[in-house]
């Protein structure tokens, strides 16, 4: 590690002494700059929070009206203490950010989460150049490779034609913030009605209000669930599975969308009809390939296969070591909703 | 290769039965014959045995993906299935040709086991680089010989004798024994009135269901024929022509491992079926089931070996009569012509005949039940006396009334991963009681924990490993389960110096810490229960820790 770390671990989370702020904390602090409105990054509690412009409404909604939200245009620079302040996308989803924190010449950069592959409901991942990156590692591991997603979405809508076929009605479970709206947009709605559950709905709303093309839906309740039985795609959460709220939607074949279903234990554990690999992290390839393109010698690596990547790192002749941080990993993540108050089942 | 792959993963991607089973009829439909049976094969269990060594595999998997070793294992520990782990690791491309599956497995699975090292290499890595992923995870399957993927045998035995048309009992029978991979035997199987059976073919067994309400529930007793629930390998003795034949129920044929029957069964009437258990016996009582181990562990058997563990054939059923088969007739007409059959022969025999007990109400049968352990049985049989003899394991006409199991807290001390659907979980347990101040390993056990339970479990042993050999973790000795098993017997293979039969766990006792866990002295205690061990009809091996394992 350098020798003046610009980031260091603190029992509240990762803090930045000569800008005398936290990044993504987990405790209740002054000043938290947020990566992305993830509720495990994203904590309530805080007295003010600045976050990039795109991200700002759907941090408002998960945070409520009381705390100082600031949002800072992608690319802008502010002085916060000591140091040099900018937000860059991350494309992990809507207002997801990289924060860039400069000081004295030092560069480092914080990750938070991310993917490389393009995504139409978000700005596409900048490289940001830095003496220090601090990356992500959900998924590093040599195992998680995805295909293109064009395959993905071109196999999703093949098995709603599928089941269309056999009247029965397709249920894709996604985290309900990022996932859901990233699939939303690349469906074909030529094919059938599409549905989305009360936690994806008010969601997509933000989605639509910031610009982002999402095809029509309706509301999936006992009415749409009936005018459209057997023809219909609903995105759900995963945390809609197993509620009495899917009988209405009898019968239908019940998907899954995440990385995790990489592996066939994983998928055959939840015991779903079919699992598809559409993740908004970088695989194993993307985070070797970003970490090489910032030119970062020193890259300290967070939640996730922190062991592993760090481990590799450093086979591979790099400053590398781990961060220990509270951001859950995303197996139990992906099962839970970001947003607990708008997960009633709908009406 | 594609097709079947295909078919691979649509079993893999449903769960339900029903699906299962039409695209198991798409396939069999299909498919070349010669691809077909290969496919049946796999998917009914067979597997080729020993084609490369692990450390071969692992070499030229490290090499073909230029990782270094520790990750491969981080990976196979993600992911908990190694056929899997390789199919995700190595490098993608491949695919382009459609290799025929007969044509893959019989030119280039099959050859591997005989083939030198370097040829070996290049054939194995040749047919990887040759598929894509898919292909590759099937392939890994059929080298690895893992070949799971949730279709049990009876619903790919059903889908094939719905595309033949005939009652999957006959296809059971068809399939029974040494069938043999090729476009031939699965045409004939296909054929809707193979007539020609395979005079060295067992049938189907009949299986019962343990009976977990009263007794009582199954209405008139007088409607039941009862007897005892031997503790041996349930087998049939097949003389058809001049041929004789002994099969266990796991399909093996054991013909030379039991001489004495094999001699006998010489004599009984061409077209003789008998259903019934290969027991261990001497002077009118069957010896503990250890005693049957010890002519099972032997390729040759000796007339020492006949002398020290003598065994019997305890016949209860009459499968085929003078060529005709009686499955379709009662039990009652059954048991006649059985007797009828066994008095017939001459002197002393090893063909026992299953004695019927007393007639007796309800409650009279359950005090024979209590003197099952004491009498060296493992509880009594009930079946329906109209019943006919069916396929597999149906509820409704057999029953097994079995003694309660022992029972006894053990502390979890070493976990490993499972398979299949507990990938990456740890299930997979080895349990110690105390002895000396120490834990020694006395039972491995998989079964018995809930999904959420298993959960909880594989959390602790996360977090609480001490140690690793290879895919070995041992653990903090903190969680104590209740360990249900039912025979338990000295054995110097052992380190505990005893050996369980059938271990499963029956409760986590979270109420009590390790130190409350039972001693060694306790369990070698319920030995000194009458030398009467018990068996149920799988005849697994005895499910202890060996002395040379960890």
């Amino acid at each position: 590690m350098p020798s003046e770390p610009l980031i260091v671990e603190s029992p509240e989370g990762l803090y930045c002494p000569p800008g005398d702020f936290y990044v993504d904390p987990w405790k209740p602090v002054a000043r938290a700059i947020i990566t992305h409105a993830h509720g495990d990054h994203a904590r309530w509690g805080s007295k003010a929070y600045l976050a990039s412009q795109p991200g700002i409404a759907i941090l408002r909604r998960r945070m409520g009206p009381d705390p100082t939200i600031e949002g800072m245009p992608y690319g802008t620079e502010r002085m916060i203490g000591e140091t040099r302040v900018s937000f860059h996308p991350a494309g992990h989803l809507l207002g997801s950010a990289q924060v860039r924190i400069e000081h004295r010449g030092e560069t480092w950069v914080v990750s938070g989460d991310y993917k490389t592959e393009p995504d139409r409901t978000c700005a596409p991942f900048e490289v940001v150049p830095c003496h220090t990156f601090l990356t992500e590692s959900t998924f590093a591991l040599p195992v998680y490779r995805w295909k293109p997603q064009s395959e993905v979405f071109a196999q999703i809508q093949e098995w709603w034609k599928a089941n269309q076929a056999v009247g029965q009605t397709s249920i894709i479970f996604a985290y309900a913030l990022g996932k859901a709206q990233r699939i939303l947009a690349a469906l074909d709605p030529s094919i059938g009605p599409i549905l989305v559950h009360g936690a994806v709905d008010p969601l997509n709303q933000l989605y639509r209000d910031a610009g982002i093309a999402l095809p029509p839906t309706q509301f999936a309740d006992a009415v749409s669930a009936k005018t459209t039985l057997g023809k219909a795609l609903v995105i759900a959460p995963p945390s809609a599975r197993g509620t009495p709220w899917l009988r209405k939607f009898q019968p239908f074949s019940a998907a899954f969308a995440s990385g995790w279903m990489q592996l066939r234990g994983a998928r055959r554990r939840r015991a779903l009809d079919r699992g598809f690999i559409l993740s908004d992290h970088a695989d194993w390839p993307a985070l070797l390939a970003t970490v090489a393109r910032t030119g970062a010698r020193n890259i300290g690596v967070m939640h996730g296969n922190t062991a592993v990547l760090s481990r590799y790192l450093r086979e591979q002749g790099y400053n590398a070591w781990e961060l220990h941080t509270h951001h859950s990993d995303e197996a139990a993540e992906e099962d839970r909703s970001p947003m607990p108050e708008a997960e009633a089942p709908a009406p | 290769m594609k097709a079947f792959t295909q078919l691979y993963i649509d079993l893999d991607e449903t769960n339900r039965t029903s699906q299962k089973l039409a695209v198991l009829k798409r396939y069999f439909r299909s498919a070349p014959p010669s691809d077909a049976a290969w496919a049946l094969s796999f998917l009914s269990g067979d597997r080729l045995k020993r084609l490369i060594p692990n450390k071969l595999l692992r070499q030229w998997a490290l090499e073909e993906t230029q990782l270094p070793e520790w990750l491969l294992e981080e990976s196979y520990d993600a992911v908990g299935d190694f056929a899997e782990t390789l199919a995700l690791l190595l490098p993608p491309g491949g695919g382009q040709a459609d290799i025929a599956l007969s044509h893959l497995i019989e030119d280039r699975l099959v050859p591997l086991a005989t083939l030198s090292d370097e040829a070996r290499h290049d054939l194995l890595v040749g047919t990887w680089r040759g598929l894509d992923a898919r292909e590759k995870l099937v392939w890994n399957k059929m080298i690895t010989g893992e070949f799971r993927v949730g279709v049990s045998k009876t619903l790919v035995i059903r889908a094939v004798a719905e595309v033949a048309n005939i009652s999957p009992g006959v296809m059971a029978h068809r399939l029974m024994g040494h069938w043999k991979p090729t476009a031939a035997e699965f045409e004939r199987l296909l054929h809707p009135d193979a007539q020609a059976q395979d005079i060295t073919r067992p049938y189907p067994f009949c299986l019962a269901y343990p009976l977990v309400g009263k007794a009582a529930e199954l209405g008139p007793s007088t409607q039941w024929q009862v007897e005892w629930k031997w503790d041996g390998i349930r087998g049939q003795v097949i003389r058809r022509e001049g041929h004789v034949g002994i099969w266990s129920r796991g399909e093996d044929l054991v013909t030379e491992r039991f001489p004495e029957i094999q001699r006998a069964a010489h004599e009984l009437p061409a077209g003789t079926v008998l259903d019934g258990e290969i027991l261990a016996y001497e002077d009118g009582r069957p010896l503990p089931f250890g005693a049957l181990q010890h002519r099972l562990g032997r390729k040759r058997v000796g007339a020492k070996l006949q002398s020290d563990y003598p065994v019997v054939f305890m016949t209860y059923d009459l499968l085929e009569d003078a060529g005709e088969d009686l499955r379709s007739k009662s039990m009652t007409e059954r048991r006649q012509r059985l007797e009828h059959l066994l008095e017939k022969l001459p002197g002393p025999s090893p063909f026992k005949l299953s004695p019927l007990l007393p007639d007796a109400d309800w409650v009279g049968i359950e005090q024979l039940f209590k003197q099952a352990r004491a009498s060296g049985v493992e509880g009594v049989m009930l079946k329906r006396k109209s019943s006919v003899y069916r396929v597999g394991r149906q509820k409704g006409d057999w029953w097994k009334w079995k003694t309660d199991p022992y029972h006894i807290d053990a502390v979890l001390i070493y976990a490993q991963q499972g398979h299949g659907r507990r990938a990456s979980l740890y299930t997979d347990y080895t349990f110690g009681v105390w002895n000396a101040g120490q834990l020694v390993p006395i039972a491995k056990a998989y079964s018995g924990l809930s999904d959420e339970e298993i959960r909880k479990v594989d959390n602790f042993v996360r977090r609480n490993s001490t140690e690793r050999f290879g895919p070995v973790r041992v653990v903090k000795p903190e969680l104590v389960f209740e360990l249900a098993f039912e025979g338990i017997q000295i054995s110097n293979r052992h380190k505990a110096g005893v050996a369980v039969r059938f271990p499963r766990m029956s409760r986590w006792r979270d109420d009590k810490k390790a130190g409350d866990a039972d001693t060694l002295d306790t369990l070698k205690a319920l030995i000194a229960v009458p030398e009467a061990s018990k068996v149920s009809e799988q005849n697994p091996p005895m499910a202890g820790v060996e002395t040379s394992g960890i």
